[in-house]
């Protein structure tokens, strides 16, 4: 009790230090005039008084001591002195000052960057309440794209229906295309995307709106009025953030939709489940509408009951799984997804795949803060060589070593925040600039932001580096000795050699820690040069997509069908005209975009294998498309001749031609012109083998492809995919304009690259690359610093040297090869320790690259002359500076 | 100073200055300070100015209080008095003491008794 009023009392005393001070100088004062009125009254004279009481009393400057250390903070007030005397030192160096600070802010501002996507990707729980107990149920992967991760509108009932450890389970449309929303606000209709959820989406994952409210199962029912929640952004963006939007009602897709609600700007669909995508609004999901006889289209996302541990729900799911059906009509789907549900934390769906990056990524930056506490260490004990005289006067008036290096930890202190705060600054410009990387295949990059935790994590590496930098100069300084330090010793004494050893270290370290940044680099750039040389199965440059808007209802198939065949020939024939086009065509879905697979079909009369592979994904197309693409193809395209009552035809693509070729023991070459099981009918014709094209990923061949003619088969949806001579961006506007006169109706979409679709697939990891690419250069800059510092130092200590060399004949090159090769060998030795580090590190990111090993020898060769080279260069301007020294003036100075 | 003088040991100080106000009532520093002096018939090495620092400990303990008043040759000065706290301080203090010395004078005298043997 009576230690805690006395810390209390002593943060008050040290609040009114000043007035304590004034206080205890009249006590002082009061004291000793007492003490002479008595010693007066005893006889003795006036000064021989005072001088027995000023006996009796001690020194003031004691008491005052005593009494301020009894009474409040002495170290609080010796920090004060010591901030005081680095503050008014440092400003006398400036140069050393705004160096220090900027290595230090650019290494502090990388790693205060990273940490904050670490912490949003990987170490924050997701941004919704008790976000630990969600869960992505799917099933392993497979490879017929989204269909085979995807579960029936029956099923979810059935999921529901037997599972217990779940509180609710809800899900989404895994279907939805971007643009897929049409907007009419009386001029041209406007594109968006939206994404039809269960009526419990919101409820499940917690999120609240901002405005209104979310849907509730009535707004889900058959013949509900259409009601629609838009995203926090498209509100802005669209609406001008009109505060009374709600009950508001629009045209979308040619209905009138009330606004029901405003989602908060925290939750982003995008951000969470689709990365790199724009999802403006969502849409309730009629379960018991037609979407029932859809098949697979929607994914799960449970919550689990309080308590309730992943392995619980992974067996109840597991129980669960043989009564799902993929449609109730048809008792023979029943148990088809056994073993296919699989619930995991819906935290490790989210960014679990890009855990290994990121501690790479994380790793980088520390390096980078390794090597700018070296370069620190090395300023500061060039700086503490040439300030020992200082500290040597203060030990000999009494600083204790303590003392010495409270003040040397002191000034490392005060650069580190310093460096801390520029680094702030540039974290703040970089993780803004991440964050409206929209484009980025990365989830929850929109809600990057420098938050409480990452200021705690800048205070704790900043207080960390500083010790670590601080730390050798400090003990350097405060073993000096002092007579040797106050004798005015030349160069080449003994302290002189030592600090060079250390220096020395400190190089190697350094280059070593930059020669291991680089080859992790170099790998990664490797590898990602690797990814672009892949060949695709088309031609992405010189391509370009865009979604046409058009109506084919029709009461009959056939008339649809017809309805739906004159509008694509008259847009593909107008679009083919426009000066530049070289090819137009018509697919459903895009490569590297959605997909779909609709099951496996088999060569007619062939006896169906014991364990059937993925069925191939389906792509729903017009004659012509094959060549916009720029895929290969063997065997002849669709013709506008095959029609609903011809031959049904398909292509497929060559892996999936080379496996049918297999199991019915056909020729290889052989493939085009057979017959495949399709059911009742007169079975699908190969009118011919295009290409594999990549599908899901850029890395890897994925699933096979099918093509049905958009004659013959319906599709989901219609991407023009054109391709050009020009520039396709050059054609945007004269397609859209052809578009608008065939159809007023048609949104005013994007014209998007086929390369951007490619770019989308490789963005995150030309994002890794670019940052662990970005770190390197700046590892090798902070290096180069280093060397150029230690190297500059070491000839302006050896100038005499030097002069005494030159007057005794050695010429200039001579001088200057020394130097240099000198340099050199520190780097040398440096490269090796790094490539050695290296050889172990790469294992570690073994995983991320592409087609590159982690021991490549033609990166460590480059990365390893490029630092020499850099190091030589670094060495060559106080080499320089060396052949230059004049003997006469090197001799007489001193 | 001559050497013979007691050095203090820690702590001690503070316990003489809360005996001190316990017998004397308020008092102000140097008036302690003398009364110390005198009581040990200036057997004590002790330097006035550190009874402050002793005065601030225990006034921030709250064993004592302080309040400015007038000396009796009418300097302004500083009051120091004991509180209750002090006092049962002192109290806690002075047994404490009484043990540690009778434990010392028990280990001394054992020393000289065996030195024959």
């Amino acid at each position: 009790m009576s230690r805690l009023r006395r810390a209390f009392a002593r943060i008050v005393s040290f609040v009114f230090r000043n007035r304590q001070e004034a206080n205890f100088e009249d006590e002082m004062a009061a004291h000793l005039e007492m003490a002479i009125d008595e010693n007066i009254e005893r006889g003795m004279s006036v000064v021989e008084a005072r001088r027995q009481a000023m006996l009796r009393f001690g020194t003031l400057d004691q008491a005052r001591y005593h009494h301020r250390e009894a009474r409040s903070f002495m170290r609080v007030d010796l920090l004060m002195q010591d901030l005081k005397y680095t503050v008014r030192t440092l400003r006398r160096d400036p140069g050393f000052t705004i160096v220090a600070v900027l290595i230090l802010g650019l290494a502090i501002g990388a790693n205060i960057a990273v940490f904050s996507v670490v912490n949003t990707l990987m170490l924050r729980p997701l941004p919704f309440p008790s976000a630990q107990q969600l869960v992505w149920i799917a099933p392993p992967p497979a490879k017929c794209g989204l269909s085979c991760a995807t579960y029936s509108t029956d099923a979810y009932d059935e999921f529901r229906m037997y599972t217990r450890s779940y509180q609710d389970v809800t899900g989404y449309f895994a279907f939805s295309s971007p643009g897929n929303l049409s907007l009419k606000l009386g001029g041209a209709p406007i594109p968006a995307t939206s994404i039809d959820v269960i009526a419990n989406f919101f409820n499940v994952l917690g999120v609240t709106p901002a405005m209104g409210r979310t849907f509730t199962p009535d707004d889900a029912r058959n013949g509900a009025a259409p009601v629609i929640v838009l995203s926090n952004a498209w509100w802005r963006r669209q609406f001008n953030a009109d505060p009374s939007i709600i009950g508001k009602a629009f045209d979308m897709n040619g209905q009138q939709t009330t606004v029901i609600g405003v989602l908060p700007a925290d939750f982003d669909f995008g951000a969470v489940f689709s990365p790199g995508a724009k999802v403006d609004a969502i849409t309730p999901l009629n379960l018991y509408g037609p979407p029932r006889n859809w098949g697979n289209i929607i994914t799960l996302i449970g919550r689990l009951k309080p308590g309730v541990s992943m392995g619980q729900a992974v067996s109840d799911a597991e129980a669960a799984a043989p009564h799902m059906c993929w449609n109730n009509n048809n008792p023979n789907t029943c148990g088809t997804y056994t073993g296919a549900v699989v619930p995991v934390a819906l935290k490790d769906y989210v960014s679990g795949k890009l855990r290994r990056a990121l501690v790479v990524l994380w790793s980088a930056v520390a390096m980078i803060l390794l090597i700018a506490c070296v370069n620190l260490s090395n300023l500061l004990l060039a700086r503490a060589a040439s300030r020992s005289k200082e500290f040597a006067m203060r030990g000999a008036l009494g600083a204790g070593r303590g003392r010495i290096i409270r003040q040397l930890l002191t000034e490392s202190l005060v650069l580190s925040s310093g460096g801390a705060l520029v680094g702030l600054l540039l974290a703040d410009l970089l993780v803004s600039w991440l964050a409206h990387q929209g484009s980025v295949a990365l989830p929850l990059l929109g809600l990057l932001q420098i938050d409480r935790t990452a200021l705690a994590w800048t205070v704790l590496i900043a207080v960390s580096s500083a010790v670590v930098f601080g730390f050798v100069p400090g003990l350097r300084m405060a073993a000096g000795n002092l007579y040797e330090a106050l004798k005015d010793s030349g160069p080449g004494a003994g302290l002189g050699r030592k600090h060079e050893r250390t220096r020395s270290i400190l190089v190697i370290s350094e280059v070593a820690l930059a020669c291991m940044l680089l080859v992790g680099a170099g790998l990664l750039l490797r590898s990602f040069l690797h990814v672009l040389d892949v060949d695709l199965g088309f031609q992405p440059d010189r391509a370009a997509a865009i979604k046409v808007d058009y109506n084919d209802n029709a009461p009959t198939n056939d008339a649809s069908v017809e309805k739906r065949t004159a509008i694509f020939q008259q847009v593909i024939s107008r679009v083919s005209a426009i000066p530049g086009v070289e090819a137009a065509g018509i697919s459903d879905y895009l490569p590297l975009d959605r997909n779909r697979s609709w099951g496996l079909p088999l060569p007619k009369g062939v006896k169906p294998p014991e364990k059937q592979p993925d069925g191939p994904l389906v792509y729903v197309v017009t004659p012509g498309y094959i060549r916009a693409l720029g895929a290969r193809l063997k065997g002849r395209d669709f013709t506008w001749n095959d029609g609903p009552h011809s031959q049904p035809v398909v292509l497929i693509d060559s892996g999936y031609a080379h496996y049918l070729a297999q199991l019915a023991n056909w020729h290889d070459d052989n493939v085009v012109g057979q017959l495949l099981d399709n059911g009742p009918g007169p079975g699908l014709r190969i009118a011919g083998v295009v290409d594999t094209v990549r599908e899901e990923s850029t890395e890897a061949p994925t699933g096979w492809q099918i093509y049905y003619p958009m004659t013959q088969a319906t599709p989901s949806a219609a991407e023009l995919v054109v391709r050009t001579q020009l520039p396709p961006a050059a054609l945007a506007g004269s397609v859209l304009r052809t578009l608008r006169d065939i159809n007023p109706n048609q949104t005013a979409a994007e014209f998007r690259p086929l390369q951007l679709l490619v770019d989308h697939a490789n963005s995150p990891r030309r994002f890794f690359m670019l940052l662990v690419a970005a770190f390197a250069t700046l590892g090798l800059l902070l290096a180069a610093l280093g060397i150029y510092g230690v190297i500059s130092y070491t000839v302006t200590r050896q100038t005499q040297e030097i002069g005494i060399r030159m007057a005794l004949g050695a010429t200039a090159a001579i001088v200057q090869r020394k130097v240099l090769v000198g340099t050199v060998r520190l780097a040398l030795i440096g490269v090796i320790v790094g490539a050695v580090a290296s050889l172990f590190a790469a294992k570690l990111i073994a995983t991320l690259l592409f087609a590159t090993s982690p021991w490549d020898l033609p990166t460590y060769l480059g990365m390893g002359a490029l630092l020499i080279a850099v190091a030589a260069i670094s060495g060559f301007l106080p080499a320089r500076r060396a052949s230059r020294v004049d003997p006469m003036v090197a001799l007489r100075s001193n | 100073m001559s050497p013979e003088k007691l050095d203090l040991l820690q702590g001690t100080l503070d316990l003489m200055v809360l005996q001190t106000l316990a017998v004397m009532g308020s008092m102000h520093g140097y008036g302690i300070a003398r009364r110390i002096e005198q009581v040990s018939a200036d057997e004590v090495l002790l330097n006035q100015g550190t009874i402050y620092a002793s005065l601030v400990r225990l006034e921030q303990r709250g064993w004592i209080s302080s309040s400015w008043g007038v000396s009796g040759n009418n300097r302004k000065a500083r009051f120091y008095a004991i509180t209750k706290g002090g006092r049962r301080q002192l109290a806690a203090d002075a047994r404490h003491w009484e043990r540690l010395t009778g434990v010392m004078d028990r280990v001394l005298s054992m020393d000289t008794d065996e030195e024959p043997a």
